[in-house]
């Protein structure tokens, strides 16, 4: 653990997944699409030793505009949620640098785990209105679907693919310390 | 019990695909039901005007042996390069509304006949591509039956034995695709 790492006090930080966003950026056709899991959950532990995380995300709480793609996503020909129910991340060892964040994982999408290197920015703790502690932690990865059987396609009429194979993942979390 | 939907594509008496079906269903175990869909001919064209609580009554039935299904075979022939309209139609129909249908997440293999070279495998592809779109669990299983007129003995019995040893282990990978879907349930249970 960095000595920047300090700022953030010791303990559990749990999700806020009202306030917090995890979906996925894919070039499709001539623009990015977007997509979200509405359930979500995370839990960010920080202790002396170190600091951990792990997240999780609902395949079958998928949201895009339209039910049909949502379906599709949900589908053997995607995510398969009936075999493959949720997606996982956990990083055993979260490096801090000032406010910038590393955090080498392991991500785990349809059956498949993968180690991944996560990026992203974390704000300083706040005390809400509430009274609570909270912080904000954006995270995102780029990861190759393929490498998690995750083929489908269809060609242009070009013949190249509508579809990228490079997926960001992104995570905008706020976590609330507790109690 | 585990309920197999099988379909021939071709609604021909004669056809080489129904035979190839006929052959297929020998391949399952006793403990298997298998169900021939009939009335395939039956099927209007699709118009979701006419689709919901009015749907036709041959659309109710089709529907109807899909949802008891627990796996579906289906054995195609190939029209211009593709799938034939009576076998695409009713598969429309067995897809609306897409996010419920009866299709999704059900194993479902397919082989194919052709009195050409190549057993229809442009057919067969386009139909996987057709069910996995539907949200199917497409098997990873072809059977291609090239030259269709000299693979039948005039009982119908498919007398290539390298091809039946192929149908063999399609119908095995159905039956494991469904005995996974199962344990599956009963984990989650």
């Amino acid at each position: 653990m960095s000595a920047t790492q300090t700022k953030v006090p010791a303990g559990t930080w749990n999700l806020d997944p009202v306030h917090s966003a995890v979906g996925f950026e894919v070039d499709y056709l001539a623009g990015t699409f977007r997509g979200q899991f509405r359930d979500v959950q995370a839990e960010l532990g920080i202790a002396d030793s170190g600091a951990r995380i792990e997240g999780s995300a609902e395949v079958g709480s998928v949201d895009v505009k339209d039910e049909n793609l949502a379906a599709h996503l949900q589908s053997p020909d995607f995510f398969d949620a009936e075999r493959f129910p949720t997606l996982r991340f956990v990083a055993e060892e979260i490096d801090l640098d000032g406010e910038s964040v590393a955090v080498p994982g392991e991500i785990t999408i349809k059956g498949v785990t993968k180690p991944v290197e996560v990026t992203g920015t974390l704000s300083e703790p706040i005390t809400d209105a509430y009274g609570n502690e909270r912080l904000g932690l954006k995270l995102s990865a780029r990861v190759d679907r393929t490498d998690f059987g995750v083929d489908w396609n269809t060609p242009l009429p070009t013949g190249n693919p509508a579809l990228a194979n490079d997926v960001t993942i992104v995570a905008e979390l706020q976590l609330v310390k507790a109690a | 019990m585990t309920k197999v939907l099988a379909i021939s594509g071709s609604l021909r008496s004669d056809s080489f695909n129904s035979k190839l079906l006929r052959n297929a269903v020998e391949f399952f175990s006793d403990d298997v039901e298998i169900e021939i869909l009939d009335g395939l001919k039956d099927i209007p064209p699709y118009d979701e005007d006419d689709d919901g609580d009015g749907a036709p009554e041959a659309v109710h039935a089709l529907r109807a042996a899909f949802a008891g299904a627990d796996a579906v075979f289906i054995s195609t022939p190939e029209y211009n390069s593709s799938v034939p309209g009576q076998l695409k139609n009713a598969l429309d129909w067995v897809s609306r509304p897409l996010a419920t249908n009866p299709l999704r997440n059900k194993p479902a293999v397919v082989v194919g006949a052709s009195t050409g070279a190549f057993g229809a495998v442009w057919a067969q592809a386009e139909l996987r591509k057709v069910l996995a779109a539907i949200g199917a669990r497409v098997v990873e299983a072809e059977v291609a039956v090239g030259h269709a007129p000299t693979r039948f003995d005039e009982d119908g019995t498919l007398v290539d034995e390298d091809l039946r040893e192929q149908l063999g282990e399609v119908v095995e990978a159905l039956v494991s695709a469904v005995a996974e879907r199962q344990e599956l349930a009963r984990t989650a249970a």
